[in-house]
């Protein structure tokens, strides 16, 4: 079994953050003030969930994490990307899994996974042996031939996170990616989720309006707040990993939930 | 660290397999799937009761064949008359696939150019439109003034009317990807040809195929109507000239003959392009689905 990690704020003792967010703001053309005055540090291999309800901004600021979406005020940096790719861009390190599983529907499940290698230009058979070997990772063995609408919502977000971590990234982005499953496959994909993130050593961002599932799944839940977006409060979960049933079902558990909940709640009446 | 991965990969392995969508697989009789027959049988059937209605209808009220032919008389005017027949239908189907392959390439290729470029859209898009509404029969003779070749005129003629319905659909296709999976491309820093090669091109196929069974049937009647325009000048020997030409001699028979080839060349490219759509999209595309319910 893995060590435990310890609590965020060890492991963030002596490190440079991997991001820096500084007084970032984004106003839609249309006026809406998205997010007003983020201050945000992400640090290497840290596992940490952005908690609020919707409109509060979270998924924008991950696309503007992702440089898909330009800030309107604020800074991003990444002093702790020692080397980016090719490009000399730390944002390319990135992987992103959205809410739906967004993936081509004419494509076989090992060709959509392939598609960021060969989009950078790997040569076929090295980029199938990756794809094969990261959908083995996430289990789906065999399911290399088949389409898209032959799997089920589960099994399309795991050809999803395929897809995201066969470049091994440093930093995976997901954005409320199991809103839309079932509670046990959901649960599942938890798990599968924290399995690889132990394994492959990533920074995760987790975008959620589930107090439960960053709880289960995070070190450090940031909560926020709507109109305007903004970070109201930070909440650390030190339980070590790896977690189980065993911490789903726990006086532990239960109790940093109800402080989650609490934290939510003034963000909303906020 | 990797004996220890493997372990929890073990532990943790998905098996929400069990939810996957199920495909119906269904029964076949003679190679073809049970619940298509119905479709196939029920129109010929009402087809048989049509022909036999008509030839008694023929028969029984005495019509002579200049007047109104049975289904008998046709059959052997087909046979008679298939040398010249055959030969007028050959070029009516060259003008009609020419014309067709033209409007593949032509407007394919202005789709992708328009998609690339706004301004080429906004400045050329109006006059595609105004290719699209002004009626073939009127601008027909025009073209075959100005061109001279009649089957080079015969041709434009029905590129015009077939290429529409391609250019439009095209264009939907190509801008409908899902802006998710632009957002994705965009994220790994994929090329523009890379974006239309791997993402809009495929996503544009349902949408493009859409179009060809339209401009499919309206190339083969751009292809008649032109002839028939250029036919009453007297140079062409289409379907639709033997058609002008019949009417003209009262052979009245021949015109039917004739009448149900293009109809039957109308049905067969029909059937070609929607089994080509088929093929195509079967294993991916809602509308070639069929769901266990």
């Amino acid at each position: 079994m893995l060590a435990p990690t310890g609590g965020a704020e060890q492991g963030r003792a002596g490190k440079r953050p991997l991001v820096s967010i500084r007084n970032l703001s984004k106003q839609f053309s249309n006026g809406t003030l998205a997010l007003r005055d983020v201050d945000l540090d992400l640090y290497p291999g840290e596992f940490v969930s952005l908690l609020g309800p919707s409109g509060c901004g979270k998924s924008t600021l991950l696309r503007m994490l992702s440089d898909l979406s330009a800030p309107s005020a604020g800074t991003i940096d990444w002093p702790g990307a020692e080397s980016g790719d090719a490009y000399g861009n730390p944002e390319h390190s990135l992987g992103f899994v959205f809410q739906e599983p967004t993936l081509m529907p004419w494509a076989v499940t090992l060709d959509n996974v392939t598609l960021p290698l060969r989009l950078k230009g790997m040569k076929k058979p090295e980029a199938n042996e990756r794809a094969a070997a990261m959908l083995e990772l996430v289990g789906l063995k065999g399911f290399e031939g088949s389409y898209p609408r032959e799997l089920s919502g589960g099994m399309k977000m795991r050809v999803s996170i395929a897809r995201a971590l066969v470049t091994e990234p440093k930093v995976l982005l997901m954005d409320e990616p199991f809103a839309a499953l079932d509670e046990i496959t959901r649960h599942k994909l938890n798990d599968d989720l924290l399995m690889l993130w132990q394994r492959n050593k990533f920074t995760a961002v987790f975008v959620t309006h589930s107090v439960f599932e960053s709880v289960y799944l995070s070190e450090r839940i940031v909560v926020m707040a709507a109109r305007p977006g903004r970070v109201m409060s930070e909440l650390m979960v030190d339980a070590p990993f790896p977690r189980d049933n065993l911490f789903r079902t726990s006086a532990e558990y239960a109790h940093l939930c109800r402080l989650g909940s609490d934290a939510l709640k003034k963000a909303i009446d906020a | 660290m990797s004996d220890t991965g493997s372990n929890i990969v073990a532990q943790a392995r998905g098996t929400d397999q069990d939810t996957a969508p199920v495909f119906a697989a269904e029964e076949r009789i003679l190679g073809i799937p049970k619940s298509r027959w119905p479709g196939i049988l029920a129109p010929i059937v009402v087809g048989i009761l049509i022909i036999a209605g008509w030839e008694w209808l023929v028969w029984y009220k005495s019509i002579p064949a200049y007047l109104f032919p049975g289904p008998l008389v046709i059959a052997q005017t087909l046979v008679s008359d298939w040398h010249t027949l055959s030969g007028a239908l050959w070029i009516t189907l060259r003008i009609t696939f020419a014309a067709l392959i033209a409007a593949v390439s032509v407007g394919g290729a202005l789709a992708i150019l328009f998609t690339q470029s706004k301004w080429l859209e906004r400045s050329l898009f109006p006059y595609a439109v105004i290719l699209q509404v002004t009626p073939v029969v009127a601008i027909a003779p025009l073209i075959i003034i100005l061109v001279g070749d009649v089957n080079l005129s015969l041709l434009i003629c029905a590129w015009i009317v077939a290429f529409f319905p391609i250019l439009s659909n095209t264009i939907l296709g190509l801008n409908s990807a899902d802006h998710n999976l632009v957002a994705l491309f965009q994220l790994y820093g994929a090329s523009r040809w890379q974006t239309m090669r791997y993402l809009r091109l495929p996503a544009s196929l349902p949408y493009f195929l859409g179009g060809l069974k339209i401009s499919g049937g309206l190339a083969l009647i751009g292809a008649v109507v032109a002839e028939f325009v250029a036919g009453s000048g007297g140079s062409a020997s289409g379907l639709a000239y033997r058609i002008l030409e019949s009417g003209y001699q009262l052979k009245i028979p021949r015109m039917f003959a004739a009448l149900l080839l293009i109809s039957l060349s109308g049905i067969a490219i029909f059937l070609a392009t929607s089994w080509i759509s088929h093929r195509l999209l079967h294993r991916w595309h809602e509308s070639a689905l069929k769901r266990e319910s």
